[in-house]
């Protein structure tokens, strides 16, 4: 911008844009800062944070896939956010046709049913579930509490309304004549499904997908009471490091973790629109 | 191909009745539009013959056959919409083997017919491209391909052309009306537009509020128009309330104007405004001034006001006159072309 077209502006415009630009970049800082620092801690040398550094080193890196409690949270992370986001879609796909289609009674009652775990507190689903199971375990017989099929059924109620609303919303975005003409050409409302509206709506799915795993992923207080020694999720895991040491190891950990999601959110968006599809 | 009857036909919405009472012969290889303005009832006649609307009552048949409980999927339809209705996601080709991949064609056949399809519609050698790679009316074509392949019983339009811009609407029309000849597929097509109703219909139905106004050929429907509705909605009318009487129509203010075949009881004279010749002051004719002229190249547009009070709408051949408002004339209304019609339909 030329000296001339800034002075040809009233002050007060120059003040406005000039506030606007500070507050984004306030905003903008507040979000990335501990990011950054958090990325930057993982590669100091330092067991204790010194600023500036001594040196840099990815002996945290090291460290942190040695440590098997960290290694073991990872996988479980990973393989519990995988099937309660698999069953996760297995279950809102269907449940979402029924929503956006079907006229029903107690159908509003049903999706409200279905995004209510979003307005219990995690540790309260994660509690209720545990006592459940303890019932349960006494009731049968079986070794239910502390098994991993636990865990992925209470993950399951943090990636159910991710998907019903994501799927959902996606379901009523379809052009019904588009179905009409498949319904017309002799398709059943099944084969109709499957071969139209799905491909139509997947980048919904992959959507629906990427954040169930991502919210799963990161849980904390639904885990808390449901995981048990040899099956402690990533985030439980770095808890239980922090209480007896802190040092750059966690914040390596946190960089994968990062790196992951911020991996999987990329992918999306490269293969869908994600701010039009949430 | 077959026929399609529809019999009695009618859908009744708790506060609404969108369709009522509807009887129709489509002739095998006819080529029917239902026409009439929004909220009439035509959208809801087609989609009860396509299934996707459950009768209240009535029956619809395709060939002998009573489909009318039958869904969508086994009715053997080929359906055009509006908004194309492709499937985004496959090839122009893969939209058109559609309904042949539905019935277990085999691949050759496929191939062959898609192909033979796409040509009919001046699409060759556009098959691997995505449907929105297309341009409208490219796309309106992938869809009247992706209908006609499956050699359908009868062949349904939803306003086909009303997406397309005027130049493309009348040649993609002439095309669709070819194709149907050229086809002999019974067909169905539900619009707003009475020229492009009148240009491809070998019958119209006239429909409003839900019944059917008058069936009959785009002459028959624009020559003698059973009620008010029909008169005006099918091309421009002037009205003259009045009675007959032996050899002509006496308007209410004392007019009295030719008019020899006027059903007895007739409460209104019709008279379109190319039945209407203007002629000098002082001819023969009903003595008028002009009010408004307004000249469309092929001819004029001129609203009179005839002595006795009455306006006139005429359309006149252009010739070399110029007409002028305030310019005095006469009138001469050619009376083979009054229709008399009974009440305020």
């Amino acid at each position: 911008m030329t000296r001339e077209t800034i002075r040809g502006r009233r002050p007060g415009e120059v003040l406005g844009r000039l506030a606007l630009h500070a507050a984004t970049t306030v905003t903008l800082a507040y979000i990335v800062l501990p990011l950054v620092l958090v990325v930057w801690l993982s590669f100091m040398a330092d067991e204790i944070m010194t600023v500036p550094p001594e040196g840099y080193s990815l002996r945290w890196y090291a460290v942190a896939w040695g440590q098997a409690q960290l290694r073991d949270g990872f996988l479980t992370s990973l393989w519990v956010a995988l099937a309660a986001t698999a069953l996760g879609l297995l279950i809102t796909v269907p449940a979402s046709f029924a929503l956006a289609r079907a006229r029903f009674i107690g159908r509003e009652a049903l999706l409200q049913l279905l995004m209510s775990p979003l307005i219990v507190p995690g540790i309260v689903i994660g509690a209720s579930i545990y006592v459940f199971l303890v019932q349960a375990e006494i009731a049968t017989g079986l070794p239910l509490s502390g098994s991993s099929w636990g865990l992925v059924v209470a993950h399951l109620l943090l990636t159910v309304p991710w998907c019903v609303r994501l799927v959902t919303a996606n379901l009523v975005g379809v052009n019904r004549s588009v179905e009409e003409a498949a319904l017309s050409l002799g398709a059943s409302p099944l084969v109709t499904a499957l071969t139209v509206t799905l491909p139509m709506i997947w980048p919904g799915l992959v959507a629906a997908a990427v954040f169930g795993f991502v919210v799963s992923f990161g849980n904390i207080e639904v885990s808390l009471f449901l995981v048990a020694p040899g099956q402690i999720t990533l985030p439980i895991a770095i808890l239980q490091y922090l209480q007896w040491k802190i040092d750059p190891t966690i914040a390596a950990v946190s960089v994968v973790q990062i790196a992951l999601i911020g991996l999987a959110l990329v992918a999306t968006s490269r293969i869908t629109n994600l701010g039009k599809v949430v | 191909m077959a026929g399609v009857r529809i019999d009695g036909l009618a859908k009744r919405y708790e506060a609404v009745t969108a369709v009522e009472g509807v009887s129709l012969d489509v002739r095998d290889g006819e080529f029917l539009v239902l026409l009439g303005p929004s909220g009439c009832g035509k959208t809801t006649t087609l989609r009860m013959v396509a299934g996707f609307v459950a009768p209240s009552a009535g029956r619809v048949e395709i060939g002998a056959r009573d489909v009318t409980h039958e869904p969508p999927y086994r009715r053997n339809i080929g359906l055009v919409f509006q908004n194309y209705a492709l499937f985004p996601h496959l090839s122009v080709e893969e939209n058109v083997a559609f309904g042949l991949r539905r019935r277990g064609v085999p691949e050759a056949a496929i191939r062959t017919r898609v192909a033979a399809a796409l040509a009919r519609v001046k699409l060759d050698g556009f098959g691997a491209r995505l449907p929105r790679a297309l341009s409208g009316g490219q796309q309106q074509r992938v869809a009247i391909a992706r209908a006609i392949v499956i050699e359908p019983d009868v062949l349904l339009l939803d306003e086909p052309l009303s997406n397309l811009d005027a130049q493309l609407r009348h040649d993609v029309r002439a095309e669709l009306r070819l194709l149907q000849t050229e086809l002999g597929i019974t067909t169905i097509m539900v619009t707003h537009d009475q020229d492009e109703a009148m240009s491809v219909g070998d019958r119209l139905v006239v429909m409003a509020r839900g019944r059917v106004q008058q069936v009959g050929t785009p002459a028959d429907i624009y020559r003698r128009p059973r009620n008010r509705f029909v008169a005006s909605f099918i091309g421009r009318a002037n009205f003259f309330a009045g009675r007959a009487e032996a050899g002509g129509f006496v308007t209410a203010s004392g007019l009295r104007l030719p008019a020899p075949d006027l059903p007895p009881g007739a409460d209104t004279l019709m008279i379109r405004p190319e039945a209407v010749t203007l002629v000098a002051q002082g001819a023969e004719g009903l003595p008028a001034t002009i009010e408004t002229a307004t000249y469309l190249g092929a001819g004029w547009e001129v609203d009179l006001r005839l002595s006795t009070g009455e306006r006139l709408s005429v359309v006149t051949p252009a010739g070399d006159r110029a007409w002028q408002p305030g310019q005095a004339l006469a009138a001469r209304i050619d009376p083979a072309l009054g229709v008399g019609l009974h009440g305020d339909v």
